[in-house]
């Protein structure tokens, strides 16, 4: 892991399994945040398995980059990789959602792999800060990476963190905004504009690229690139596509928490084993 | 009535105490983070308004300024207890609770992180008005799970609570009592125990439970009350949560005339906490609640406000003869 040349088919491989997970965890309760689990599991693919230096064994390993999850809901996608990591039991994915179950619909701390709850949105990026600055002070190497949404900038919080990100510096600390264009109530864009959102982070003092979500290449390289800049926390503002991997849900009319039909699953699967 | 001209915000406290002490939240916190190098300070631009300047001045590597963002100063605190350090965040009342609530609930309380914050201007304790007088944080607070609410009476207390809720694991909100800061207990005999009420005086006509502030009114009141030879008891709270529940019980059981005394509104903190704790128990009393009523104050000079909102020695008094006399 953390090599300097990602093995970009053993991570589209593991972007597959990822999405596989997906779709178990999903077909046993009927419904849940396919679409988003789907959108993200090429940047959960590139973290877990090249980026992130993290110990399945031993979660509370001092020493380990922190993925921040700001937004609960994407839990199905995180439940997947750290399955796929080893981290949690793949069995285990069959209890989403499901009562007493620790994969709970929007994932919180007492999960093994979480290191706060997200959910409510907007406090994802202030306590990355936190962790950020905790970890400076300790003269440690660890980084943190934190996954906000695009609809999540809606919440001033997360601009308020933004700014301290900057004025400390903090050039160990990447937020990665996922940006699916689609909140509860419609597309992001006409719920409330959050555009130019390159522009606006720049402003804030963030180092920014806008990159292509769900190709794995591009999000090493922006990773790669993004640790060049020092002084400067990183914004990597990735255009996905919910539901990725399976056609059906890419063209259907875009649902923030998608209901699929029994008989759909099937179909599902098979579109995603065709899928590259 | 009582006149004067609303003061500026770094205004003493008008207390009747003639000795004070300076700032001792900040010397305390450098105090305990001279033995403990994990604690870290940080505030919401007010520094110099809640005594953290002194930690700041003393550490400031550990120090952090995060500016107008109570939400983000709550959130950075989050983190960095997760980090593994001790962060003291400090704001007033108004600006922790009502604009940082979620943060506090979810951010701190729900996985028990070990954030302390530290709320300046309690109650009636500035002119300024409904903006700045946080009359109703502890209602908000003890509706929290997990979080441990305290509401220190004077400089003693506050020196006795920070090394306590340092080495103790979990969230905190303190309220703060800064600048000149009143003496009402004596170090030398006063021991501050994280959940536990003290009864600092005894009396069987009838019984003061207070909190914060209001307990160095409520030993004025139990003095002028024996003077007419009524003798009172007086109950100190300053941990609302978790409540000291059987000190109050073992308190109702043989008194049966109680006024409570809080620097808040009379609902949701310490008048409430006692009439739940009895009403559980099913023990009979007759409840005299002193506090704020149920509106914002307006803003003037504090000895007007105390009296006008029946925050005065003056009003407990009253309500304790009128309790004893019924």
């Amino acid at each position: 892991m953390n090599g300097n040349n990602p093995d970009i088919a053993c991570l589209k491989a593991r972007a597959k399994n990822i999405r596989r997970h997906v779709l178990r965890m999903a077909e046993r309760v009927g419904q849940g945040y396919v679409g988003q689990g789907l959108g993200i599991a090429d940047l959960l693919a590139a973290l877990y398995f090249h980026e992130l230096r993290y110990d399945a064994k031993r979660l509370d390993w001092p020493e380990r980059d922190r993925f921040v999850l700001s937004i609960g809901h994407y839990s199905i996608g995180l439940y997947a990789a750290l399955a796929e990591a080893g981290v949690i039991p793949i069995e285990e994915l069959d209890t989403y959602g499901a009562d007493g179950s620790r994969l709970e619909m929007s994932g919180s701390e007492f999960t093994p792999g979480f290191e706060m709850t997200g959910g409510s949105l907007g406090h994802g990026l202030g306590q990355a800060v936190g962790m950020a600055l905790g970890l400076r002070l300790d003269a440690r190497d660890a980084r943190v990476f934190c996954l906000l949404s695009d609809g999540e900038l809606h919440e001033g919080a997360t601009w308020e963190a933004a700014m301290a990100g900057a004025h400390y510096r903090l050039d160990h600390l990447f937020a990665f905004i996922d940006c699916n264009n689609q909140v509860a109530d419609g597309p992001t864009a006409q719920v409330m504009n959050i555009e130019p959102l390159q522009l606006k982070w720049q402003a804030f003092g963030w180092d920014t690229q806008r990159i292509n979500g769900n190709r794995i290449e591009d999000i090493t390289d922006a990773i790669a690139r993004a640790k060049t800049a020092r002084n400067q926390p990183h914004a990597i503002i990735l255009d996905t596509l919910m539901g990725k991997g399976v056609t059906m849900f890419e063209n259907r009319e875009k649902q923030h928490f998608i209901r699929v039909e029994a008989r759909e699953w099937e179909l599902a699967r098979k579109q995603l084993e065709a899928s590259l | 009535m009582r006149t004067g001209v609303t003061a500026n915000l770094l205004a003493t406290d008008p207390s009747s105490a003639a000795k004070t002490v300076a700032a001792p939240f900040g010397q305390a916190l450098v105090a305990a983070a001279e033995r403990e190098p994990r604690i870290v300070g940080l505030t919401a631009d007010l520094g110099k308004y809640t005594d953290m300047h002194v930690f700041a001045q003393r550490f400031p590597q550990r120090f952090f300024q995060i500016g107008m963002a109570e939400q983000n100063l709550v959130g950075i605190a989050a983190g960095l207890a997760r980090a593994g350090w001790i962060p003291f965040a400090s704001t007033y009342c108004v600006f922790a609770t009502r604009r940082a609530y979620d943060f506090i609930a979810i951010g701190c309380a729900l996985g028990q992180a070990n954030v302390k914050i530290i709320a300046g201007l309690p109650g009636l304790t500035t002119g300024y008005g409904g903006t700045h007088q946080g009359i109703e944080d502890l209602a908000l607070m003890r509706s929290i799970p997990n979080l441990v609410v305290i509401d220190p009476c004077d400089a003693t207390e506050i020196a006795q609570v920070i090394p306590m809720i340092a080495a103790y694991r979990g969230p905190v909100y303190m309220r703060l009592l800064r600048g000149q800061a009143p003496v009402t207990l004596d170090p030398a005999s006063y021991r501050f125990e994280l959940g536990k009420a003290k009864l600092l005086r005894d009396g069987a006509d009838a019984a003061i439970i207070s909190a914060g502030l209001m307990t160095g009114r409520a030993l004025d009141t139990a003095q002028q009350l024996a003077e007419d030879g009524i003798h009172a008891a007086v109950l100190h709270v300053s941990t609302l949560k978790p409540f000291d529940r059987e000190a109050v019980l073992a308190l109702a059981r043989r008194v049966k005339k109680i006024v409570t005394a809080e620097n808040h509104v009379v609902t949701g903190g310490l008048a409430g906490a006692v009439a739940d704790t009895v009403a559980d128990a099913g023990i009979s009393i007759r409840l005299k609640r002193v506090g704020i009523p149920d509106c914002f104050c307006e803003s003037g000079s504090l000895p007007c406000l105390q009296q006008r909102y029946g925050l005065d020695t003056e009003n407990i008094v009253l309500a304790a003869k009128r309790l004893v006399e019924s």
